[in-house]
Protein backbone atom coordinates (compact mmCIF):
# COMPACT_ATOMS: atom_id res chain seq x y z
CA UNK A 1 0.00 0.00 0.00
CA UNK A 2 1.52 3.49 -0.97
CA UNK A 3 0.34 6.79 -1.60
CA UNK A 4 -1.43 7.59 -4.38
CA UNK A 5 0.57 11.08 -5.31
CA UNK A 6 4.69 11.46 -5.82
CA UNK A 7 4.42 14.58 -3.77
CA UNK A 8 2.74 16.22 -1.24
CA UNK A 9 2.15 19.29 -2.38
CA UNK A 10 -1.73 19.84 -1.12
CA UNK A 11 -4.76 17.96 0.36
CA UNK A 12 -6.60 18.84 -2.57
CA UNK A 13 -4.42 16.19 -4.57
CA UNK A 14 -4.94 13.37 -1.97
CA UNK A 15 -7.62 10.54 -1.67
CA UNK A 16 -9.50 9.80 1.42
CA UNK A 17 -7.34 6.33 1.73
CA UNK A 18 -4.49 8.54 1.24
CA UNK A 19 -4.95 10.25 4.52
CA UNK A 20 -5.89 7.66 6.17
CA UNK A 21 -2.83 5.66 5.09
CA UNK A 22 -0.72 8.63 6.49
CA UNK A 23 -2.64 8.68 9.70
CA UNK A 24 -2.13 4.57 10.09
CA UNK A 25 1.37 5.15 9.92
CA UNK A 26 1.37 8.23 11.91
CA UNK A 27 -0.15 6.11 15.01
CA UNK A 28 2.67 4.11 14.32
CA UNK A 29 5.61 6.55 14.83
CA UNK A 30 3.51 8.34 17.53
CA UNK A 31 4.11 4.86 19.35
CA UNK A 32 7.94 5.35 18.35
CA UNK A 33 7.89 8.93 19.68
CA UNK A 34 7.07 7.54 23.03
CA UNK A 35 9.99 4.87 23.46
CA UNK A 36 13.15 5.92 25.66
CA UNK A 37 14.79 5.92 22.13
CA UNK A 38 13.02 7.54 20.06
CA UNK A 39 14.70 7.02 17.03
CA UNK A 40 14.69 4.06 13.47
CA UNK A 41 16.70 3.84 11.38
CA UNK A 42 14.33 3.87 8.34
CA UNK A 43 15.46 6.78 6.43
CA UNK A 44 19.22 6.02 7.47
CA UNK A 45 20.13 5.98 3.39
CA UNK A 46 18.28 9.44 2.48
CA UNK A 47 18.82 12.96 2.55
CA UNK A 48 16.48 15.63 2.62
CA UNK A 49 16.39 18.83 2.13
CA UNK A 50 14.16 21.55 4.17
CA UNK A 51 13.82 24.95 1.80
CA UNK A 52 13.02 27.57 3.76
CA UNK A 53 12.37 30.40 1.42
CA UNK A 54 9.94 31.94 4.06
CA UNK A 55 10.55 32.09 7.94
CA UNK A 56 8.96 29.38 9.71
CA UNK A 57 10.33 28.59 13.32
CA UNK A 58 8.00 25.33 14.69
CA UNK A 59 7.58 23.95 11.13
CA UNK A 60 10.87 23.63 10.41
CA UNK A 61 11.57 22.56 13.66
CA UNK A 62 9.04 19.65 13.32
CA UNK A 63 10.32 19.00 9.94
CA UNK A 64 13.75 18.28 11.19
CA UNK A 65 12.73 16.19 14.13
CA UNK A 66 11.43 13.66 12.00
CA UNK A 67 13.77 13.79 9.53
CA UNK A 68 16.02 12.83 12.42
CA UNK A 69 13.95 10.65 14.11
CA UNK A 70 14.00 8.60 10.76
CA UNK A 71 17.42 8.18 10.80
CA UNK A 72 17.52 10.34 7.78
CA UNK A 73 20.11 13.37 6.57
CA UNK A 74 19.16 16.48 6.46
CA UNK A 75 20.38 19.96 5.37
CA UNK A 76 18.67 22.87 6.21
CA UNK A 77 18.40 26.07 3.62
CA UNK A 78 17.02 29.91 4.39
CA UNK A 79 16.86 32.10 1.77
CA UNK A 80 18.20 34.80 3.82
CA UNK A 81 21.82 35.12 3.29
CA UNK A 82 21.78 32.82 0.73
CA UNK A 83 22.51 32.92 -3.10
CA UNK A 84 18.04 34.18 -3.37
CA UNK A 85 19.00 37.19 -2.54
CA UNK A 86 21.68 37.43 -5.25
CA UNK A 87 19.39 37.00 -8.01
CA UNK A 88 19.12 33.39 -8.14
CA UNK A 89 16.44 31.62 -9.61
CA UNK A 90 14.34 28.90 -7.55
CA UNK A 91 15.18 26.20 -10.23
CA UNK A 92 18.99 26.96 -9.91
CA UNK A 93 18.84 26.71 -6.44
CA UNK A 94 17.47 23.70 -6.06
CA UNK A 95 18.97 22.09 -8.94
CA UNK A 96 21.97 22.80 -7.13
CA UNK A 97 21.09 21.18 -3.74
CA UNK A 98 19.88 18.40 -5.74
CA UNK A 99 23.38 18.09 -7.41
CA UNK A 100 24.53 16.84 -4.37
CA UNK A 101 22.48 13.85 -4.30
CA UNK A 102 19.26 14.94 -1.87
CA UNK A 103 16.44 12.63 -2.25
CA UNK A 104 13.63 14.71 -0.89
CA UNK A 105 12.40 18.21 -0.94
CA UNK A 106 10.54 19.78 2.48
CA UNK A 107 9.48 23.15 0.99
CA UNK A 108 8.15 26.87 2.32
CA UNK A 109 7.34 29.23 0.05
CA UNK A 110 5.74 33.00 0.24
CA UNK A 111 4.27 32.16 -3.47
CA UNK A 112 1.24 30.22 -3.29
CA UNK A 113 2.32 27.29 -6.34
CA UNK A 114 5.87 27.24 -5.70
CA UNK A 115 6.48 23.76 -5.31
CA UNK A 116 3.78 23.01 -7.64
CA UNK A 117 6.56 24.61 -10.30
CA UNK A 118 8.81 23.35 -8.86
CA UNK A 119 7.40 19.44 -9.47
CA UNK A 120 7.71 19.78 -12.71
CA UNK A 121 11.51 20.50 -13.09
CA UNK A 122 12.70 18.10 -10.63
CA UNK A 123 12.25 14.46 -9.99
CA UNK A 124 12.42 14.06 -6.10
CA UNK A 125 9.26 14.06 -3.70
CA UNK A 126 8.57 17.36 -3.12
CA UNK A 127 6.61 18.29 0.75
CA UNK A 128 5.18 21.26 0.72
CA UNK A 129 5.30 22.81 4.09
CA UNK A 130 2.89 26.04 3.81
CA UNK A 131 3.19 27.94 0.08
CA UNK A 132 1.42 31.77 0.15
CA UNK A 133 -2.02 31.46 0.64
CA UNK A 134 -2.68 28.23 -1.07
CA UNK A 135 -1.83 25.21 1.27
CA UNK A 136 0.06 23.61 4.07
CA UNK A 137 -0.66 20.20 3.80
CA UNK A 138 0.80 18.34 7.01
CA UNK A 139 -0.92 21.19 9.25
CA UNK A 140 -3.71 19.67 7.83
CA UNK A 141 -3.24 16.66 8.51
CA UNK A 142 -2.24 16.70 11.68
CA UNK A 143 -4.94 18.86 12.79
CA UNK A 144 -7.47 16.16 11.89
CA UNK A 145 -5.04 13.48 13.15
CA UNK A 146 -5.26 15.74 16.67
CA UNK A 147 -9.23 15.33 16.05
CA UNK A 148 -9.46 11.75 15.86
CA UNK A 149 -6.98 11.16 18.50
CA UNK A 150 -9.30 13.28 21.27
CA UNK A 151 -12.50 12.32 19.63
CA UNK A 152 -12.12 8.96 17.95
CA UNK A 153 -13.26 9.82 14.24
CA UNK A 154 -13.63 13.30 12.11
CA UNK A 155 -16.37 11.30 10.46
CA UNK A 156 -19.41 13.73 10.86
CA UNK A 157 -17.67 16.38 13.43
CA UNK A 158 -18.58 19.60 13.22
CA UNK A 159 -15.41 21.96 12.99
CA UNK A 160 -15.67 25.33 13.13
CA UNK A 161 -12.58 27.59 11.11
CA UNK A 162 -12.12 30.88 12.93
CA UNK A 163 -10.65 33.91 12.20
CA UNK A 164 -8.34 35.00 9.01
CA UNK A 165 -9.92 32.75 6.35
CA UNK A 166 -8.33 35.13 3.52
CA UNK A 167 -5.19 34.82 4.56
CA UNK A 168 -4.50 31.05 5.47
CA UNK A 169 -3.40 28.23 3.84
CA UNK A 170 -3.48 25.93 6.97
CA UNK A 171 -7.73 27.12 7.15
CA UNK A 172 -7.58 25.70 2.95
CA UNK A 173 -5.74 22.83 3.70
CA UNK A 174 -7.82 22.10 7.06
CA UNK A 175 -11.29 22.48 4.94
CA UNK A 176 -9.75 19.98 1.85
CA UNK A 177 -9.01 17.60 4.77
CA UNK A 178 -11.87 17.71 6.84
CA UNK A 179 -14.46 17.17 4.10
CA UNK A 180 -12.64 14.09 2.47
CA UNK A 181 -12.80 12.83 6.06
CA UNK A 182 -16.43 13.46 6.10
CA UNK A 183 -16.59 16.26 8.63
CA UNK A 184 -18.99 18.96 8.48
CA UNK A 185 -16.97 22.67 8.45
CA UNK A 186 -17.88 25.98 9.30
CA UNK A 187 -15.52 29.10 8.56
CA UNK A 188 -16.51 32.15 10.76
CA UNK A 189 -14.76 35.26 10.95
CA UNK A 190 -15.16 39.34 9.93
CA UNK A 191 -16.62 39.87 6.54
CA UNK A 192 -13.45 40.84 4.97
CA UNK A 193 -11.93 37.99 5.74
CA UNK A 194 -14.04 35.59 4.33
CA UNK A 195 -13.51 35.03 0.60
CA UNK A 196 -16.83 35.46 -1.05
CA UNK A 197 -17.72 32.26 -3.14
CA UNK A 198 -16.11 29.80 -0.20
CA UNK A 199 -19.26 28.20 0.42
CA UNK A 200 -19.88 27.48 -2.98
CA UNK A 201 -16.73 26.69 -4.08
CA UNK A 202 -15.85 24.46 -1.02
CA UNK A 203 -19.13 23.10 0.30
CA UNK A 204 -18.88 24.86 3.73
CA UNK A 205 -20.93 26.68 5.41
CA UNK A 206 -19.96 30.36 6.65
CA UNK A 207 -20.76 32.33 9.58
CA UNK A 208 -19.96 35.81 10.80
CA UNK A 209 -20.81 35.64 14.15
CA UNK A 210 -18.42 33.83 16.40
CA UNK A 211 -20.80 32.57 19.08
CA UNK A 212 -23.66 31.01 16.62
CA UNK A 213 -20.49 29.32 15.56
CA UNK A 214 -18.85 27.80 18.68
CA UNK A 215 -22.34 26.93 19.89
CA UNK A 216 -23.07 24.79 16.93
CA UNK A 217 -19.65 23.03 16.49
CA UNK A 218 -17.38 20.00 18.43
CA UNK A 219 -13.94 21.77 17.46
CA UNK A 220 -12.90 25.25 17.05
CA UNK A 221 -9.69 26.03 15.15
CA UNK A 222 -8.80 29.18 15.60
CA UNK A 223 -6.39 31.04 13.39
CA UNK A 224 -4.18 33.52 13.63
CA UNK A 225 -4.48 37.40 12.28
CA UNK A 226 -1.65 37.98 9.36
CA UNK A 227 -1.13 41.25 9.13
CA UNK A 228 2.05 40.64 7.54
CA UNK A 229 -0.42 39.59 4.50
CA UNK A 230 -2.67 42.12 4.74
CA UNK A 231 -1.95 45.01 1.85
CA UNK A 232 -5.04 47.14 3.47
CA UNK A 233 -6.38 46.95 6.35
CA UNK A 234 -9.35 44.52 6.28
CA UNK A 235 -11.12 45.55 9.79
CA UNK A 236 -10.51 48.64 12.18
CA UNK A 237 -8.19 47.40 15.13
CA UNK A 238 -6.89 44.62 17.04
CA UNK A 239 -8.82 45.75 19.50
CA UNK A 240 -12.07 45.57 17.98
CA UNK A 241 -10.93 42.18 16.03
CA UNK A 242 -10.60 40.79 19.56
CA UNK A 243 -13.80 42.19 20.69
CA UNK A 244 -16.16 40.50 18.17
CA UNK A 245 -14.11 37.83 16.95
CA UNK A 246 -12.05 37.05 19.84
CA UNK A 247 -11.99 33.39 21.72
CA UNK A 248 -12.03 33.91 25.39
CA UNK A 249 -13.19 31.89 28.81
CA UNK A 250 -16.19 34.19 28.87
CA UNK A 251 -17.58 33.05 25.64
CA UNK A 252 -16.68 29.67 26.11
CA UNK A 253 -18.47 29.26 29.70
CA UNK A 254 -21.87 30.84 27.89
CA UNK A 255 -22.03 28.06 25.81
CA UNK A 256 -22.75 25.77 27.81
CA UNK A 257 -20.79 22.86 26.23
CA UNK A 258 -17.01 21.34 26.26
CA UNK A 259 -15.65 21.94 23.23
CA UNK A 260 -11.99 21.49 21.53
CA UNK A 261 -9.46 24.42 21.36
CA UNK A 262 -6.66 24.14 18.26
CA UNK A 263 -4.67 26.60 16.77
CA UNK A 264 -1.77 26.22 14.83
CA UNK A 265 0.26 28.70 16.09
CA UNK A 266 1.67 31.57 16.55
CA UNK A 267 -0.68 32.29 18.89
CA UNK A 268 -1.43 36.09 19.25
CA UNK A 269 -2.32 36.26 22.86
CA UNK A 270 -5.38 37.98 23.87
CA UNK A 271 -6.52 38.95 19.85
CA UNK A 272 -7.52 35.72 18.38
CA UNK A 273 -7.05 33.91 21.64
CA UNK A 274 -7.26 34.53 25.04
CA UNK A 275 -4.21 32.68 26.78
CA UNK A 276 -7.31 31.33 29.89
CA UNK A 277 -8.64 29.36 26.73
CA UNK A 278 -5.41 28.52 25.02
CA UNK A 279 -3.57 27.01 28.33
CA UNK A 280 -6.72 25.75 29.10
CA UNK A 281 -7.84 21.70 29.64
CA UNK A 282 -9.94 22.54 26.19
CA UNK A 283 -6.57 23.43 24.64
CA UNK A 284 -5.37 20.50 22.17
CA UNK A 285 -2.49 23.12 20.75
CA UNK A 286 0.57 20.92 22.33
CA UNK A 287 -0.87 17.74 21.06
CA UNK A 288 -1.16 19.37 17.95
CA UNK A 289 2.31 20.03 18.33
CA UNK A 290 3.43 16.39 19.37
CA UNK A 291 1.92 15.05 16.69
CA UNK A 292 2.77 17.43 13.95
CA UNK A 293 6.44 15.08 14.03
CA UNK A 294 4.58 11.56 14.22
CA UNK A 295 2.77 13.14 10.55
CA UNK A 296 5.31 14.49 9.37
CA UNK A 297 7.75 11.28 9.94
CA UNK A 298 4.64 9.35 8.03
CA UNK A 299 4.36 11.73 5.41
CA UNK A 300 8.10 11.46 4.65
CA UNK A 301 8.34 7.60 5.43
CA UNK A 302 5.06 7.61 2.35
CA UNK A 303 6.98 9.36 0.18
CA UNK A 304 10.29 8.39 0.53
CA UNK A 305 9.44 5.14 -0.76
CA UNK A 306 8.17 7.05 -3.65
CA UNK A 307 11.28 7.61 -4.74
CA UNK A 308 12.79 4.41 -6.27
CA UNK A 309 9.99 5.17 -8.40
CA UNK A 310 11.03 8.43 -9.67
CA UNK A 311 14.25 8.10 -10.64
CA UNK B 1 -0.33 -27.60 -2.17
CA UNK B 2 0.90 -29.77 0.40
CA UNK B 3 -0.40 -30.43 4.42
CA UNK B 4 3.16 -29.53 6.74
CA UNK B 5 1.15 -29.52 9.68
CA UNK B 6 -2.91 -29.40 10.23
CA UNK B 7 -5.03 -28.68 13.16
CA UNK B 8 -4.16 -31.22 15.60
CA UNK B 9 -0.63 -31.50 14.96
CA UNK B 10 -0.06 -27.79 14.71
CA UNK B 11 -1.95 -27.80 18.52
CA UNK B 12 0.55 -30.62 19.68
CA UNK B 13 3.08 -28.59 18.60
CA UNK B 14 2.15 -25.65 20.39
CA UNK B 15 2.24 -27.57 23.03
CA UNK B 16 5.54 -29.13 23.05
CA UNK B 17 6.86 -25.59 22.47
CA UNK B 18 5.09 -23.94 25.71
CA UNK B 19 6.56 -27.38 27.36
CA UNK B 20 10.37 -26.90 26.49
CA UNK B 21 9.75 -22.94 26.91
CA UNK B 22 8.92 -24.27 30.38
CA UNK B 23 12.21 -26.31 30.91
CA UNK B 24 14.19 -23.77 30.08
CA UNK B 25 11.97 -20.31 31.77
CA UNK B 26 10.92 -22.13 34.67
CA UNK B 27 8.27 -19.85 36.13
CA UNK B 28 9.09 -16.83 33.57
CA UNK B 29 10.20 -14.32 36.14
CA UNK B 30 12.75 -13.33 34.40
CA UNK B 31 12.27 -13.93 30.91
CA UNK B 32 9.10 -12.26 28.51
CA UNK B 33 7.82 -13.42 25.51
CA UNK B 34 7.51 -11.02 21.77
CA UNK B 35 5.54 -11.73 19.04
CA UNK B 36 6.75 -10.55 15.99
CA UNK B 37 4.32 -8.75 13.59
CA UNK B 38 2.24 -9.24 11.55
CA UNK B 39 1.92 -13.06 11.43
CA UNK B 40 4.30 -14.29 14.32
CA UNK B 41 1.65 -12.69 16.89
CA UNK B 42 -0.91 -15.75 15.90
CA UNK B 43 1.35 -18.01 17.50
CA UNK B 44 2.71 -15.91 20.47
CA UNK B 45 -0.96 -15.22 21.47
CA UNK B 46 -1.39 -19.25 21.02
CA UNK B 47 1.62 -19.91 23.21
CA UNK B 48 1.03 -17.02 25.37
CA UNK B 49 -2.67 -18.72 25.86
CA UNK B 50 -1.41 -22.12 26.03
CA UNK B 51 1.54 -20.98 29.11
CA UNK B 52 -1.07 -19.39 31.14
CA UNK B 53 -3.26 -22.80 31.15
CA UNK B 54 -0.26 -24.89 31.88
CA UNK B 55 1.26 -22.47 34.94
CA UNK B 56 -2.09 -21.05 36.48
CA UNK B 57 -1.14 -18.13 38.78
CA UNK B 58 2.00 -17.28 36.75
CA UNK B 59 2.29 -13.48 35.51
CA UNK B 60 3.55 -13.65 32.05
CA UNK B 61 4.65 -10.66 30.17
CA UNK B 62 3.78 -10.89 26.32
CA UNK B 63 4.03 -8.22 24.15
CA UNK B 64 4.10 -7.38 20.31
CA UNK B 65 6.94 -5.80 17.97
CA UNK B 66 6.78 -4.19 14.95
CA UNK B 67 10.13 -4.05 12.31
CA UNK B 68 8.84 -2.10 9.37
CA UNK B 69 10.96 0.55 10.35
CA UNK B 70 14.03 -1.22 10.85
CA UNK B 71 13.86 -3.26 7.69
CA UNK B 72 16.80 -3.58 5.17
CA UNK B 73 14.22 -3.90 1.91
CA UNK B 74 12.62 0.06 2.65
CA UNK B 75 11.56 1.25 -0.56
CA UNK B 76 13.09 -1.55 -2.49
CA UNK B 77 9.95 -3.43 -3.12
CA UNK B 78 6.84 -2.32 -5.39
CA UNK B 79 4.89 -1.05 -2.51
CA UNK B 80 6.41 0.09 0.85
CA UNK B 81 5.46 -1.94 4.16
CA UNK B 82 2.65 -0.56 6.52
CA UNK B 83 3.86 -0.36 9.62
CA UNK B 84 1.39 -2.62 12.64
CA UNK B 85 0.79 -2.15 16.26
CA UNK B 86 3.89 -2.22 18.80
CA UNK B 87 2.90 -3.01 22.11
CA UNK B 88 5.48 -3.97 24.70
CA UNK B 89 4.14 -2.17 28.20
CA UNK B 90 7.04 -3.85 29.85
CA UNK B 91 10.91 -3.57 30.33
CA UNK B 92 12.73 -6.02 28.92
CA UNK B 93 16.07 -4.80 30.69
CA UNK B 94 18.20 -7.93 31.65
CA UNK B 95 15.18 -9.70 30.77
CA UNK B 96 15.18 -13.04 28.91
CA UNK B 97 13.36 -12.48 25.88
CA UNK B 98 12.12 -15.29 23.27
CA UNK B 99 11.13 -13.74 20.27
CA UNK B 100 8.19 -15.83 18.35
CA UNK B 101 7.83 -15.60 15.06
CA UNK B 102 5.47 -18.28 12.60
CA UNK B 103 8.58 -18.98 9.64
CA UNK B 104 12.16 -18.85 9.90
CA UNK B 105 13.16 -18.26 6.28
CA UNK B 106 16.25 -15.79 4.92
CA UNK B 107 16.35 -14.34 8.77
CA UNK B 108 16.51 -10.90 7.32
CA UNK B 109 13.13 -10.37 9.83
CA UNK B 110 14.66 -11.53 12.67
CA UNK B 111 17.65 -9.13 12.14
CA UNK B 112 15.55 -6.63 12.15
CA UNK B 113 13.76 -7.34 15.27
CA UNK B 114 16.89 -7.62 17.02
CA UNK B 115 17.72 -4.28 16.57
CA UNK B 116 14.04 -3.03 17.05
CA UNK B 117 14.25 -4.63 20.19
CA UNK B 118 17.33 -3.18 21.45
CA UNK B 119 15.54 0.02 21.20
CA UNK B 120 13.27 -1.01 24.43
CA UNK B 121 16.25 -1.97 26.19
CA UNK B 122 19.56 -4.55 27.05
CA UNK B 123 17.79 -8.19 27.49
CA UNK B 124 20.02 -10.31 29.41
CA UNK B 125 19.76 -12.71 26.77
CA UNK B 126 17.61 -13.89 23.18
CA UNK B 127 15.98 -16.36 22.15
CA UNK B 128 14.19 -17.48 18.95
CA UNK B 129 11.57 -19.59 18.65
CA UNK B 130 9.95 -20.40 15.02
CA UNK B 131 7.00 -22.56 13.94
CA UNK B 132 8.72 -23.67 10.98
CA UNK B 133 12.05 -23.44 10.04
CA UNK B 134 13.02 -23.23 6.13
CA UNK B 135 17.14 -24.45 6.74
CA UNK B 136 19.28 -24.42 4.31
CA UNK B 137 17.82 -21.11 3.24
CA UNK B 138 19.45 -18.56 5.19
CA UNK B 139 21.00 -15.08 4.12
CA UNK B 140 22.08 -14.50 7.89
CA UNK B 141 23.94 -16.34 10.99
CA UNK B 142 20.39 -16.71 12.58
CA UNK B 143 19.35 -20.20 14.38
CA UNK B 144 16.02 -20.82 16.11
CA UNK B 145 16.34 -21.89 19.92
CA UNK B 146 13.12 -23.45 19.64
CA UNK B 147 11.76 -25.36 16.28
CA UNK B 148 7.87 -26.79 15.48
CA UNK B 149 9.19 -28.00 12.42
CA UNK B 150 12.37 -27.83 10.04
CA UNK B 151 11.12 -28.11 6.04
CA UNK B 152 13.56 -27.92 3.36
CA UNK B 153 11.41 -26.53 0.25
CA UNK B 154 11.85 -24.41 -2.94
CA UNK B 155 12.91 -21.27 -2.96
CA UNK B 156 10.07 -21.20 -5.46
CA UNK B 157 7.74 -22.57 -2.76
CA UNK B 158 5.95 -20.52 0.22
CA UNK B 159 5.42 -21.61 3.59
CA UNK B 160 1.55 -20.14 4.76
CA UNK B 161 0.22 -20.37 8.10
CA UNK B 162 -3.60 -20.49 8.58
CA UNK B 163 -4.39 -19.92 12.17
CA UNK B 164 -8.41 -20.01 12.86
CA UNK B 165 -9.44 -16.67 14.36
CA UNK B 166 -8.06 -14.91 10.61
CA UNK B 167 -8.12 -17.62 8.20
CA UNK B 168 -11.07 -20.08 10.02
CA UNK B 169 -8.49 -22.78 10.32
CA UNK B 170 -5.40 -23.96 11.65
CA UNK B 171 -3.11 -25.50 9.33
CA UNK B 172 0.47 -24.78 8.04
CA UNK B 173 0.81 -25.41 4.33
CA UNK B 174 3.15 -25.78 1.43
CA UNK B 175 2.11 -23.82 -1.72
CA UNK B 176 4.15 -24.28 -4.73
Amino acid sequence: MSLSVKHLLGIRDLQRQDIELIFQTADQFKEVLQRPIKKVPTLRDTTIVNLFFENSTRTRISFELAEKRLGADTINFSASGSSVSKGETLIDTVNNILSMKVDVVVMRHSASGAPHFLSRHIQVPILNAGDGINEHPTQALLDAFSIREKLGTVEGKKVAICGDIMHSRVALSNIYCLKKLGAEVTVVGPPTLIPKHMAAALGVNVSYNIREALQWCDVANVLRIQLERQNTPLFSSLREYSLAYGVNRQLLDSLNKEILIMHPGPINRGVELDSDVADSGQSIILDQVENGVAVRMAALYLLAGKKQELV
Amino acid sequence: MKTILNGKQLAITIDRLCHQLIENHLQFENTVLIGLQPRGIYLGDRIYETLKKLLPGTIIHYGKLDITFYRDDYNKGKTLHVPSETNINFSIENKKVVLIDDVLYTGRTIRSALDAMLDFGRPASVELLALIDRRFSRQLPIQPDYTGRTIDALISQKVRVLWEQRDGKDEVILVD
